[in-house]
Parts: structure tokens; sequence; C-alpha cells
């Protein structure tokens, strides 16, 4: 491990063995250090598998922080900007978490395992920041990504998997909550929660079963439709949901090297995750003072004339004035719309009506310059009943 | 939640606690003092070693105490009198005659290189033009980087005070003023004995040796009591520094301050961001609108607010604060005047500094950093008896000396070597007065860590956390807090560890109660 970063290769997965046999393109990337499938045979075919059957993706690189002590409340409502308190055992949150000025560092999913013990999983490393923010409270902060090897189970079939598999006790299972399960003399923590805002769910084991478990998977989902899915379909899917990703739809404050680039979360409009009324958190004055005065920014979903993704588009008000751009696009095969995630600047809610994005499209090597209307719409674009629905179909 | 009953509610009775709380009173606060020591003072007082003795625990020397502050809080009628006024200083020298200065450059005596004494004037004369930038900024709260009025307004005021020293001076401040003592005394004297006493005034209650950059600037700190505004003097009050803080007192109390002495405070109370008040050791808890505080700010910040209340980054910067001391005390109780070769009477009334050239004082800093102290200690001494009769009883002395450098944390571990250091240093003192070891009825090494645990000082640092450009003025304690008012609405600090730093000054504390009033008025 003395070679430069550059010269150390990607490690492999617990589920490397399977995830390299089942991919057929040889499209990888690095995910925290790690070798991530891109894609394993189409993007399409594992797409229209995650919204039509059910798709398995390996998320074992997530970072993954087991916080536990005696403080460990008190400490994770000082450093999140929502209430941790209302987070029940066996539930789990969506959080964001700030700096000192009010900007997200990133976001998460945070699992109360037990009264005093919480699982953070997030996309980039913060254990340093983790462990200061740990001064003054009695608790440990440990990173236990590798102690993990974890499956996202994703689509409409995926009740019908997890009961095939024979993990009893999930129907009444509700979206953002978590089970014990019992799977080859072992347990697996399975949450019903995902990134693909659809039915579905994440499977925890052990590296050691991590094998047998993709197996195992397969094997119940071969009635089922089940496919390998890569992060470039997942990409399209979290899009559909309205979910935001870090280093794409906003800078991690602390990634940031212009100190304007950071977001609060009501400029990502996560505003509904922070709360005043519960003491202080890290933050808090700062975007107090925020909401009293006005954000800079507003985070918009966006329908878009046509069916060319608007991919880092500028967004123009009556086709001149620069009021914006997107961070996200695509064309929604599900909806059947052209949409977009987009950042416009606040207190411009007065041009909504004439809003106008700049696609530049290359149609076999020559560029094309289209000038697009488009109209804020909701997020979520793609929000089915089956999400939500408690037990889950089984189709 | 209980009534307010205070306006605020000063924690520590030190000195800049002290006159924090006289200026709210005579704002018509309603103040409360609570100092946890049987006396207020702080580390500013005189206290008993021995039987019959007394002597000044800390600083034993009065430079910087800002003349305007003894002057509005009339301390005179409450008290205060200087035992001795511009003290000379004394070079003590192995090889050569000593080397005397003063304040008032007609009483500097021994034997000058040619040429030496005029270059020594110039060079003070220098030094205190850039020393008066310094006391004007001393004298104010300091400004925030942000695009407000009255923050442009003093940032301007300050580079306008830099550029009226006029082109010469300003080119030489500013190439000055990060760059370590040594080399500049190398530039402008010749004298050994000078260049180790000026290189020791620089680095006097910091970790730093004479070759650190920023040791021009912690001179300059010092040489703040020569500017025009503050006395300018060496000074001792009758009675030891505690004096000092004695006057403090009954001038706070004739302003309406109450003190209480006796009463720890355990932790400043907050609710929604705002301070509520105090609780003391027996768990009373006392409401106020502002508490105040004099101790250091990680003790604080950390310890008696805690790091629950702040943001991370913010905590990050406040433990980030160096506070390990490197100043020992060593308390002599003398049955007869011990004879320093080469000091006549009127010098030895003085302050008495070894330090015999930059390397020797280089070498003593050598030690600190790798957690050792300095076998040959560079060392100030004085004998206040022979101007202060209070404290020791006829016929007999105290001598009183400030050693450096002794860390904070020794690597071996202090419990053997305390009384091994204290044995080097009085070798070292015999080096210069051979008939001092015979002469000691007692004595008491006060270590940094005594210090942390007499004054709850944290690192047992005089200065509440190093000196240095970077910890000064809008940098002190940390950007972003160096105003006086912390982030929780209410709390202040008033203490060194806030601009303008260390010294007995006074300075800090009506800052502090300047910023206060600011945020009281609507």
């Amino acid at each position: 491990m003395n070679e430069p970063h550059y010269l150390q290769p990607l490690l492999p997965t617990p589920f490397h063995s399977r995830t390299q046999a089942a991919c057929c393109t040889a499209l990888w990337s690095g995910w925290a250090g790690y070798q991530s499938a891109r894609c394993y045979t189409h993007v399409e075919f594992e797409y229209f598998a995650a919204r039509n059957q059910a798709t398995l993706f390996d998320l074992s690189p997530m970072i993954k922080y087991r916080i536990a002590g005696s403080d460990s409340l008190p400490y994770l409502n000082r450093l999140m900007t929502r209430d941790v308190g209302k987070l029940a055992v066996g539930r789990v949150a969506y959080t964001v978490w700030c700096n000192d000025v009010g900007k997200v560092l990133d976001d998460g999913t945070l699992f109360r395992l037990d009264d005093n013990e919480y699982l953070l999983c997030a996309q980039d490393r913060h254990l340093p920041w983790l462990q200061d923010s740990a001064i003054g409270f009695d608790l440990e902060v440990e990173d236990v990504s590798e102690r993990f090897a974890a499956l996202a189970l994703q689509g409409p079939t995926s009740y019908a998997i997890v009961q095939r598999m024979g993990f009893d006790d999930l129907m009444s299972l509700r979206p953002f909550g978590w089970r014990r399960v019992k799977y080859r003399g072992a347990e697996l923590i399975v949450s019903r929660t995902g990134f693909s805002g659809d039915l579905g769910y994440e499977i925890w084991s052990a590296p050691d079963q991590a094998e047998s478990l993709w197996d195992d998977l397969m094997a119940a989902g071969a009635d089922f439709g089940l496919m390998p899915m890569g992060s470039d379909a997942l990409e399209l899917l979290r899009i559909e949901a309205g979910y935001l990703l870090p280093n794409a739809d906003f800078m991690p404050a602390d990634h940031a090297t212009r100190a304007s680039r950071g977001r609060s979360p009501f400029e990502l409009g996560l505003g509904w995750l922070v709360d005043f009324n519960k003491g202080h958190f890290v933050g808090r004055r700062a975007l107090q003072a925020e909401r009293a005065g006005s954000g800079r920014y507003t985070f918009v979903g966006l329908d878009i004339d046509g069916n060319k993704p608007a991919h880092e588009s500028l967004i123009y008000h009556r086709r001149r004035e620069l009021i914006g751009h997107v961070t996200s696009a695509m064309w929604s095969p599900t909806c059947k719309r052209n949409i977009a995630i987009a950042e416009l600047q606040a207190g411009r809610e007065a041009m909504l009506d004439d809003l106008w994005v700049e696609i530049y499209l290359k149609k076999e090597l020559k560029w094309e310059k289209l000038m697009v209307r488009c109209r804020v719409v909701p997020r979520p674009f793609f929000d089915p009943p089956r999400r939500l629905a408690t037990p889950p179909a089984a189709y | 939640m209980k009534s307010v009953r205070y306006d605020a509610i000063v924690v520590g009775g030190g000195h800049n606690g002290l006159v924090c709380a006289n200026y709210l009173a005579r704002a018509r606060q309603r103040v409360l003092l609570l100092e946890a020591a049987d006396q207020v003072g702080g580390a500013a007082a005189t206290e008993s070693f021995a039987p019959g003795f007394r002597v000044s625990s800390c600083a034993h020397l009065v430079y910087l105490f800002d003349p305007s502050i003894s002057a509005e809080l009339k301390l005179a009628d409450h008290g205060l009198v200087w035992s001795a006024v511009d003290l000379p200083s004394v070079a003590l020298s192995q090889e050569r005659a000593v080397l005397s200065i003063s304040s008032d450059p007609t009483l500097s005596a021994g034997e000058w290189m040619s040429g030496e004494h005029k270059r020594f004037d110039a060079l003070m004369a220098r030094m205190t033009r850039f020393a008066s930038v310094l006391q004007n900024l001393y004298t104010r709260v300091p400004p925030r980087l942000r695009n407000r009025r009255g923050d442009i307004v003093a940032l301007v005021q300050a580079a306008w005070r830099i550029r009226r020293l006029g082109r010469d001076d300003m080119r030489e401040l500013l190439r000055i003023a990060g760059m370590n003592i040594a080399d500049l005394l190398d530039d402008e004297l010749n004298d050994d004995r000078l260049k180790g006493m000026l290189a020791f005034d620089a680095v006097l209650g910091t970790r730093l040796g004479p070759r650190a950059p920023n040791t021009v600037f912690t001179w300059l700190h010092r040489l703040v009591s020569r500017a025009p505004a503050a006395h300018g003097g060496i000074m001792h009050p009758l009675g030891g520094v505690g004096a000092l803080c004695d006057a403090l007192s009954r001038s706070a109390q004739a302003a309406g301050v109450e003190i209480r002495t006796g009463a720890r405070v355990e932790s400043i109370m907050c609710d929604a961001d705002r301070v509520t008040g105090v609780r003391v050791a027996d768990g009373e808890e006392i409401g106020a609108r502002q508490v105040i505080s004099n101790a250091d700010p990680q003790q604080t910040l950390l310890s008696l607010l805690g790091a629950r209340e702040l943001d991370t980054e913010f905590v990050r910067r406040v433990r980030d604060v160096p506070m390990a001391g490197t100043a020992a005390k060593l308390h002599l109780a003398i049955d007869d005047l011990p004879t320093f070769v080469g000091v006549d009477p009127e010098q030895a009334r003085g302050r008495l500094v070894i330090a015999p050239n930059i390397d020797y004082v280089e070498r003593a800093s050598n030690a600190i950093k790798y957690g050792e102290y300095a076998p040959q200690p560079v060392i100030e001494i004085t004998i206040p008896s022979l101007h202060d009769s209070t404290l020791a009883p006829p016929g007999k002395h105290v001598l009183s000396a400030i050693v450096q450098y002794a860390p904070y944390t020794l690597r071996a571990g202090w419990g053997a070597h305390r009384d091994e250091f204290a044995d080097c240093v009085i070798a070292v003192l015999a080096e210069y007065a051979p008939d001092l070891p015979d002469k000691i009825v007692e004595r008491q090494l006060l270590l940094p860590v005594d210090i942390e645990q007499r004054y709850g000082m944290t690192g047992g640092h005089w200065h509440h956390g190093e000196l240095g450009l970077e910890r000064f003025w809008m940098w002190r304690p940390t950007p972003g807090a160096a105003q006086y008012q912390m982030p929780v609405e209410g709390l202040f600090l008033c203490g060194a560890g806030c601009h303008p730093g260390g010294g007995v000054m006074g300075l800090a504390g009506r800052n502090a109660a300047r910023a206060v009033l600011a945020t009281a008025r609507p």
C-alpha cells in the first residue's frame, strides 16, 4: 500500500467473483476505492428490468459508520439538521449534515440499530468530521464499511423475491424500516430503502456470506426477471425518483474550493430536513439567518419540450436572461417525459412561466443548438403507489 | 426557568474580569463577579509561600497595565501605590560587566561598546513607533471581515496608522513584522549581552526561541509599554501584583459590582442558543442575561459551556489554540541579600536577566520542542522586597524568578524531575550569585502544570494561549470570535485569550465591556 494512490488498483467488493462473471461490458468505475460495475449488459435492459421486474445492485462500497454510546442521540442531533430523536429503533431516516456556515457536507441514510447504536451510510468519507464533532460527547464513531457486503434489490418483483428467499416477516415492513432476518444460520439486515424510487430492499450481510447471498438471490429471482444492474442505470432511476446526488446536483461543501459553491438544505429543497426546535446543531445559526433572509438558489424539477435530454444545459428567462442550470437530465422512458433537475436563482418566481433551456445536441458528429421551452413541475417525476404499499404486492 | 437577576455575570476575578465588571457596573448594569479562589486576582495575585514571605504568584512586574484604565477606575484612590517605577533591566554576564538599560536612557549603565548606545537608542525609538501602532489597535475591539461600515472604517484606520508612519518606517515595519528577533538584533546591534536580553524579552511567555519567526512581533507586544499612551516603564505595585487586583476589586465594588469569592462556576447554562446564567459548584443556579468569562477560551467554551452548543469547525479552532505554557516560577525565601556579581544596589532593585547571548536563549528553547526542560534556562529575577517591605520580614528578602523553558508535559513525567529542575535553576542562579544557595530558607517551584491547577488556566499558559501574528487582533483567540462575543448569544470572553492578549494590561477586560455594551444598545 505504499504505492501512490494512482498506482493502486481498485479493490474488489465481496461480490466481485459474481459481478465480474456477470459483467459482459467490462465497463467499471471507481467508487470509494472499489471496483463498481457501470453496466453488465446494456443500460436499457437494466433500466427496464428495474422498472418492470427487479435488479440487483452491489452497493458494498457505500461508506458506513457505526455510532454507539450513551451520547449517540444528542451527538447525532447536534450533527444532523433533522430531529434524530424521532427516529425509532427499526427505522431508517434520510438525512443531511452541514458545516458551520450551514452548507451541506453530504447526505446519507441513518439506521437506528438500537437505543444507543446507529449506522450512518454515505457516499463519501467523513471520519475526521464525525470524530471532531464527537468532542464533548461520550460515544464512539467507527468506520465499519468493510464489515458489510450490501446489495440493493429494487423493482416491482423485489418483494416476491424476498418471499421466495424465505425471509419471513417482511410483509409488514414499511418503507424506511429495517428487520433482521435469518439466513443460512446467520443474520442479515434487510431495510426497505433504496435509490430507485420504487418498491425495493437493501440487504446488509457479512462479507463472508456475500457470494452465497448473491447466488441465492439470483436463483430466487430467476422466475421474476431479476438481473444485475450497474450504476449507469441507477443514475436514470434516481433522476426519475427526484433524488439529489452529491457532486452531481450539488458540491459537498468540503469538496468545494470556491466558498460560494456550497449549498444549504434550503437551497437544495431539503428545508423539510431542518428542525430548529430540537436544540443546537452544526450550522443552525447560519441556517436561521438564511431562513430569516433568503437563500440564493432553489432546486426544481423541469419538464422540457421534445425528447432531447438537457444535459448540463443553461436555463434562460425569455430566451435571454440566464437564471439557472440543469444539474441532472434524461429522457424518462417510464414517464415518457423529458425531465431534469435544475438549480435556479432564488427570487425568480415571477419568471417561471417563460423558461427556456439551451440544449447542445450532437447528431452524428455535428453539433446543433436547440432553445426549448420548459416548465417547473413537482418532483418526484416517478412515484408509483407500489413504492409505499404495505404489505407490498407480490407481482 | 429561573428569573433573571443580573444583567451580567463575570466568571473569574482576574484583573481583566475585574476591569470588565467595573466598566459594566459603571454603565448601570447589575453585575455579579464569581471567583473560585478565596481572593480575587487569579494569576495576578500576591500569595504567601513561606511563613512571613509573600510573592507575586505569576507575573511579578507590571509593564503593560493601561494608564487610562488606572485613571478611569481611580485605582490610586482605591489604594494602588507603586513601590517602584522605571525599574532598570540588567543583563547579567559572567564574562563581562553587566549592562543595564532603563526606559530613561540617561540611567543606562555599564560598559557600552563604541556606538552601541546610539544604535540601541535608534532601534528602540523605531520599535517604539511601531509599538504605538499596536497600542492603538490594542485599545479597540477588533473588526470583522464583513462588509459593514464600522468594520471597514476600523480596517482603513488600522492601515492608515501604518501608512502614517511614513514610507521608510512603514516599509521597515512590514519587512520585520513576521521576522525572527535574532536576525533583527544581529542586523542592528553588536553587544551579546544586550542582544541576549532583548531576545529574552521577545520570547518571554512563549514557546518560541529567538530564531523562530514571529518573535519580532512578540517583542513589539511587550514594547507596547513604551508607547506614548502607555506607562513607559517597568513597575511594581506595593504589596505585589495582587495589590493591583485588590485596588481593582475595591474600585469595582465601589462601582456596584457584587463580588463573591469561593464560588467556582461549574457550567455556563444556555437555552435556545442564549445564555441564561451559570451553575456554581454547590449546585446553585444564578440567572443573567449575559455571561462574560475571564477564563481562557478552551476552558470557557469546551468545559464551562460545552462543545455541544457550538459548531464543529469552531470547536476545532478552539481546540487548536496552543495552550501549553512554558514559563515556570521559582520563589525563594532568603534570609539575607545575595550578591549578584557586578550588580550595584540600584540595579539590584530592577529585573536581572540571565540570557547572556542569543545562542544561550536559543539553546534553552530547544528543549521545549522535545518535551524536555532547559538544563540551562533563561531566567528573569526580581527581588521585590528591596523596594516593597510588605513582602518579607525585616532584613529578609524574597527572590522571584520566571524560568523558561519548562514544558507543560515533561516527556519523562514531572514527578521525580521537579526537584531536579529546581536544583538546576538554583545552580544557574549561583553562577551569577555564588552566595545565594546558602541563604535560601524556603523554595517554591510553580511549573505550568501547577499554574494550570492553581489558577484554572489551561496548560498553565500565562497568556491564555500563545501570542503571535496568527493569534492576535482579528485572529485571537480564533477567527470569527475575536470580538469578545461568542457564538451563543449573551456569552463573551474578557480574558487574555482575546485581543490584545497576555501581560497584565486590563485592555481585554475594557474592550470586552465595550463589546457587551454595544450589543445591549437597542
